[in-house]
């Protein structure tokens, strides 16, 4: 009895031995790729130079030089201002325009062509942001784009677009969308053909039309969906697509007032300024409250309905 | 669920039809302009179809660039070697953590999760990576940093485990004496081959489309990938659209691959993507919807 349970135990321990060095290599990476940036955000509070490493370099004096010095130019505010509030334009837009597409979809008959379409409305996912920026200077370019093209067909005047301000949010938000409804749309059909149909008949037999139906038994069903996918968006809400911002308007800099995100602003500072002073206070505050935002987000979603929490 | 609504159904497939042509029409301006002639393109502009039709564009791309082809050869290796490494550590990492008797289970969860919920941002990254590990102009570069494995995939991978694999068969498996990398190699992938093809896919599509990771570390030319090839150019276009008088200087354009050369390249690049992506569909928007929900 004894010595079978030392055998026990001791097969135990090989197996726990050989599950751990399966994991060698990923927990090394997670440690290199995740923890050590982590530890190397106090760099934010340093004054860097390259010989003596972050942690080696001296603190700044006053330690939150590099903030103050982010915060007397306009630069802070226009990023951060842009950031959410595309962020939030791409989530409430991008919701509704997903949840209509899933709900005709599933009011679709057919299976070859809903297929089809499912298949083609993904397409402009499976791109990199870069083609995207080739594409779209297609449309914009002052001399051959497609738009300045029509303008000047219809009597109008050329639109230098890459140097013009005010079309931006609104050219964001249509490449947003476009390539995202898609990939949105699909994970809210999933939900949308899960809902038992015999709540449909049900409210059929009660005499409820479509809209009616689609009121009080399809969103009431997506519910938990919504919620999921609006709590991981605002989760990122400090995160922007880097390529979106700054590959599709040709790194103009004239426009970076409605162009640059906290992530462009990081990568400009901290590559063709120079500048890793700023770019580091900026990544700090993007990484420090994007934390908060998640786990405050979540604590909220846990209080009203614990099942939609993502932890 | 619905009456038989002739009326309705035909409305429907129309915004379909619209949607999925609101889909495709920028990808036929794109292979349109790269079959236009330069002269044509300066005069008419871009447009969804060949005004006249050239293969020009891509002669020079086949003939003359040895830039374009060396990109490619490394972005095809590098989106396999990646992906093969990648998963291959997804899947280590995911198998014992969907083992309940694993000792410390839930820390490593925890360390695996917390990823997801906080990260160092692109300066510590970049210092890092530069400074500590000398990657920049390594083929390195392209493979590892934030690439090689996600937390996401991990996660993903670790729930097909528990919900697919009983835990009887990996019991009376290792009863029998089976070590766990065998149980793992010999039982548990060949029963999560759909998972394993549909998280393959994802990640292969992010390596074949990674550019960032060009744009931080790489400088030299001879280590472009497609993606960088594309990132330059696009520099390259950039420059001219912000300098419309550049255009009126004959030398600076011949040096310059034209305007068409440079939609065929950005057409080259996706090409692959679109030709592979009615074989790969089925699997990929499973782990869309997989991963989407509960991610």
């Amino acid at each position: 009895m004894q010595k079978r349970k030392n055998k026990n135990k001791a097969a135990h321990r090989i197996m726990t031995l050989e599950l751990y060095l399966m994991m060698i290599p990923g927990l090394l990476y997670l440690i290199i790729n995740n923890y050590i940036p982590m530890g190397g955000l106090v760099i934010a509070f340093k004054q860097f130079n390259y010989q003596q490493g972050i942690f080696g370099s001296a603190w700044k004096d006053p330690l939150i030089g590099n903030f103050t010095y982010l915060f007397k130019t306009q630069d802070a505010v226009n990023i951060i201002r842009n950031t959410l509030a595309y962020n939030i334009t791409f989530i409430v837009l991008g919701q509704i325009l997903a949840i209509t597409i899933a709900i005709m979809l599933n009011f679709m008959r057919g299976t070859k062509n809903k297929k089809i379409y499912q298949t083609v409305i993904l397409i402009p996912y499976l791109i990199s942001m870069i083609v995207v920026a080739y594409i779209v200077f297609g449309f914009l370019s002052t001399e051959t784009g497609l738009v300045n093209k029509m303008i000047v067909a219809a009597g109008g005047k050329k639109i230098n677009f890459y140097s013009t301000k005010t079309y931006w949010p609104l050219i964001f938000i249509v490449i947003h969308l476009w390539k995202g409804f898609g990939y949105s749309s699909i994970i809210y059909y999933a939900t949308v053909i899960g809902i038992d149909s015999a709540l449909y008949e049900a409210a059929a037999i009660d005499g409820a039309n479509v809209p009616q139906q689609i009121w009080h038994v399809t969103l009431p069903g997506l519910k938990n969906t919504i919620i999921t996918l609006v709590l991981m968006s605002l989760g990122g809400i400090m995160y922007s697509d880097f390529g979106l911002f700054y590959q599709v308007p040709m790194r103009s800099t004239i426009i970076s007032d409605v162009t640059d995100t906290i992530d462009v602003f990081v990568f400009r500072a901290l590559t063709s300024m120079n500048d890793v002073g700023r770019s580091s206070a900026a990544g700090f505050i993007q990484s420090i409250v994007g934390f908060l935002l998640v786990v405050s987000v979540n604590l909220i979603v846990r209080k009203i309905d614990k099942e939609s929490a993502l932890f | 669920m619905v009456k038989k609504n002739i009326v309705g159904q035909v409305i429907l497939n129309i915004i379909f039809i619209f949607l999925a042509v609101a889909a495709l029409a920028p990808f036929l301006l794109l292979v349109s302009s790269s079959l236009t002639s330069e002269a044509t393109l300066a005069k008419y502009g871009y447009n969804f179809y060949p005004r006249d039709f050239t293969l020009a564009a891509y002669e020079y791309i086949f003939k003359s660039s040895k830039l374009i082809f060396r990109a490619y050869a490394i972005t095809i290796i590098v989106t396999a070697v990646g992906t093969t490494i990648s998963v291959l550590t997804t899947v280590l990492f995911a198998y014992p953590l969907s083992r309940k008797e694993l000792p410390g289970r839930m820390v490593v969860s925890f360390i695996l999760f917390f990823t997801m919920l906080f990260n160092g941002g692109l300066v510590p990254s970049y210092i890092m990576w530069t400074q500590m590990f000398h990657i920049k102009n390594t083929y390195f570069a392209l493979l590892i940093p934030s690439l090689l494995m996600s937390a996401f995939y991990v996660i993903m991978m670790r729930s097909y485990f528990t919900a697919n694999i009983p835990n009887e068969i990996i019991e009376a498996a290792r009863v029998d004496g089976a070590r766990e990398f065998m149980v793992l190699f010999r039982i548990v992938l060949p029963l999560s081959k759909p998972m394993i093809a549909t998280i393959a896919l994802m990640i292969g599509l992010r390596y074949w489309n990674d550019w960032t990771n060009s744009l931080y570390y790489i400088t030299d030319a001879d280590k472009f990938s497609v993606q960088a090839v594309l990132n330059t150019m696009l520099n390259n276009i950039n420059f001219l659209a912000q300098n419309p008088d550049v255009i009126a200087d004959s030398s600076m354009m011949k040096e310059l691959p034209s305007t068409a050369v440079r939609m065929g390249v950005a057409v080259v690049g996706v090409l692959p993507i679109l030709a592979a992506y009615p074989f790969f569909q089925k699997h990929f928007v499973k782990g869309i919807v997989v991963g989407g929900i509960k991610g």
